[in-house]
């Protein structure tokens, strides 16, 4: 589904990845930890090309997404990506900000872009919700919005940037319940996350990123268990 | 203080016409500096760096000379420059548009900046073209919260419009001052002629106002 081969992203001097390959299978769940700074968030941006990749290869189902000559709005409606600070568009309501992409770039009409926004603010929650705009919501229900959003474009994987690491405490449950049931339904996810335990119990891999290296790619009970790396043990003895 | 008003009651209509021309001024030249002002504020921001440069020059030019002497070099030297005498109305419209989208510019930029970069990205990981998400995303928003300094802008033009007078446009300030001169006294038909300006102001002023609460009922 994914590939990632060698993929090296600088900023200017600054090497943030430093050669990262690994694969992610179609349906699978693979949470990305590791310390602040270690490249997490620039890793999930190539995979979209919110972020250019300063070389090294990336595939994501049939596209190459490196290649100059693909389309990288065709990629980037295949990829649905949600982030920490959810970035609703405030002067839409609900509705609009699920319908907006399907309609403006997809081509789809109102009816049929109404019907699944309507669909999958039923399978997020807040079906009520539909003609409020953003700013009358919680921070967990922004972020649930935030989803359907990505998922009204009917993308084939899903990045999740710290989805819950804006949110009060009693909000992270929510927005977690609904990634969880979009596991269940056999999407791919990529979910750079500090919710350790969530990674644990969701997660079909846990890729432990550090200083731009991707230093251990495990199932969660083997790299919660028994990380093999020294960075990897002294990160989750912080953690935990 | 001597002030007779009466024998200017036969001149209010023909003041009052000047309304007319004076809004009419204003009002094209206002959406044409709007426009010609979103595409510089477009140029600005653009990574093409000659247009940046270009768009800079433009404004720098524009606000850094009389906007008297912009007029004047439209309407004289409008033989040279497009080959035959435009009307004095046509200057006055031309050359306010085109010093108005030199401050309107750098509002508009201004606002774009000041939106959330977090918006273009969600845009963009949607897969939203580059002119589609500054048509519907980014420009809305941008346009919300520079209201007040467009408000502000076209205001200015409002009063600034008199400056017409000089190249012989009929406004409210012309026919004002034609009507001291056929009675042989100024200061009353200016003072009606402010009269005029300050209630066309307060006029746009609560437009303006009651624009921005409908542009706000989305927080
Ligand atoms: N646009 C940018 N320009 C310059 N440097 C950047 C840019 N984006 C990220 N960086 C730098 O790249 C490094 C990795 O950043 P990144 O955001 O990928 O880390 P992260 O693992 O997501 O961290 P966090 O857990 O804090 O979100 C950091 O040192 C950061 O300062
Ligand atoms: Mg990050």
């Amino acid at each position: 589904m994914i590939k990632v081969d060698d993929l090296h992203k600088n900023f200017g001097k600054l090497e943030v990845l430093k050669g990262i390959t690994t694969s992610i299978k179609e349906g699978e769940v693979v949470a990305i930890i590791g310390p602040s700074g270690s490249g997490k968030s620039t890793f999930l941006r190539c995979l979209n090309l919110l972020e250019i990749p300063t070389s090294g290869q990336i595939w994501i189902s049939d596209y190459k997404v490196t290649d100059k000559k693909t389309n990288i709005m065709k990629i980037r409606q295949n990829v649905g990506m949600v982030f920490q600070h959810f970035h609703l568009f405030p002067h839409k309501t609900v509705m609009e900000n699920l319908t907006y992409a399907p309609i403006k770039v997809k081509g789809l009409s109102k009816q049929e872009a109404e019907k699944i926004g309507m669909d999958l603010l039923d399978r997020v929650g807040l079906s009520d919700k539909a003609k409020e705009y953003p700013t009358r919501l919680s921070g967990g229900q922004k972020q649930r919005v935030a989803i359907a959003r990505a998922l009204a474009m009917q993308p084939s994987v899903m990045l999740f940037d710290e989805p819950t690491s804006a949110l009060d405490p009693e909000m992270v449950k929510e927005v977690l319940d609904v990634m969880k049931s979009l596991a269940h339904t056999g999407m791919t996810m990529a979910i750079v996350t500090h919710e350790m335990g969530f990674a644990r119990e969701v997660a079909d891999r846990v890729l432990f990123l550090d200083g731009g290296q991707l230093v251990e790619d495990a199932p969660p009970i083997e790299f919660f268990e028994n990380p093999k790396s020294q960075r990897a043990q002294d990160f989750l003895q912080k953690m935990l | 203080m001597n002030l007779d008003f009466g024998q200017f009651i036969p001149s209010i209509p023909y003041i009052l016409k000047g309304i007319k021309v004076t809004l009419q001024i204003v009002i094209l030249a206002g959406i044409l500096g709007f426009a010609l002002g979103i595409i510089l504020s477009f140029f600005k921001i653009s990574t093409v760096k000659v247009l940046g440069w270009l768009a800079d020059a433009y404004t720098s030019v524009f606000r850094g000379t009389p906007l008297v002497l912009q007029l004047m070099l439209i309407y004289y030297g409008s033989p040279q420059i497009f080959g035959y005498q435009i009307e004095p109305y046509t200057a006055a419209i031309l050359s306010f548009a085109m010093n108005s989208a030199a401050y309107i510019s750098e509002i508009i930029r201004a606002g774009i900046l000041a939106v959330d970069k977090g918006q273009k990205e969600a845009a963009m990981a949607l897969g939203v073209p580059y002119g589609k998400m500054m048509w519907d995303i980014i420009m809305p928003q941008a346009l919300k919260n520079i209201l007040p300094a467009l408000m502000n802008e076209f205001i200015t033009l409002t009063k600034e419009s008199a400056i017409v007078t000089t190249i012989g446009v009929t406004d409210v300030m012309r026919r004002s001052y034609q009507a001291g001169a056929d009675n042989f006294s100024f200061f009353e038909p200016l003072i009606i002629a402010g009269l005029i300006y300050y209630i066309m102001v307060m006029v746009l002023t609560i437009l303006g106002k009651a624009l921005e609460r409908r542009m706000r009922r989305s927080d």
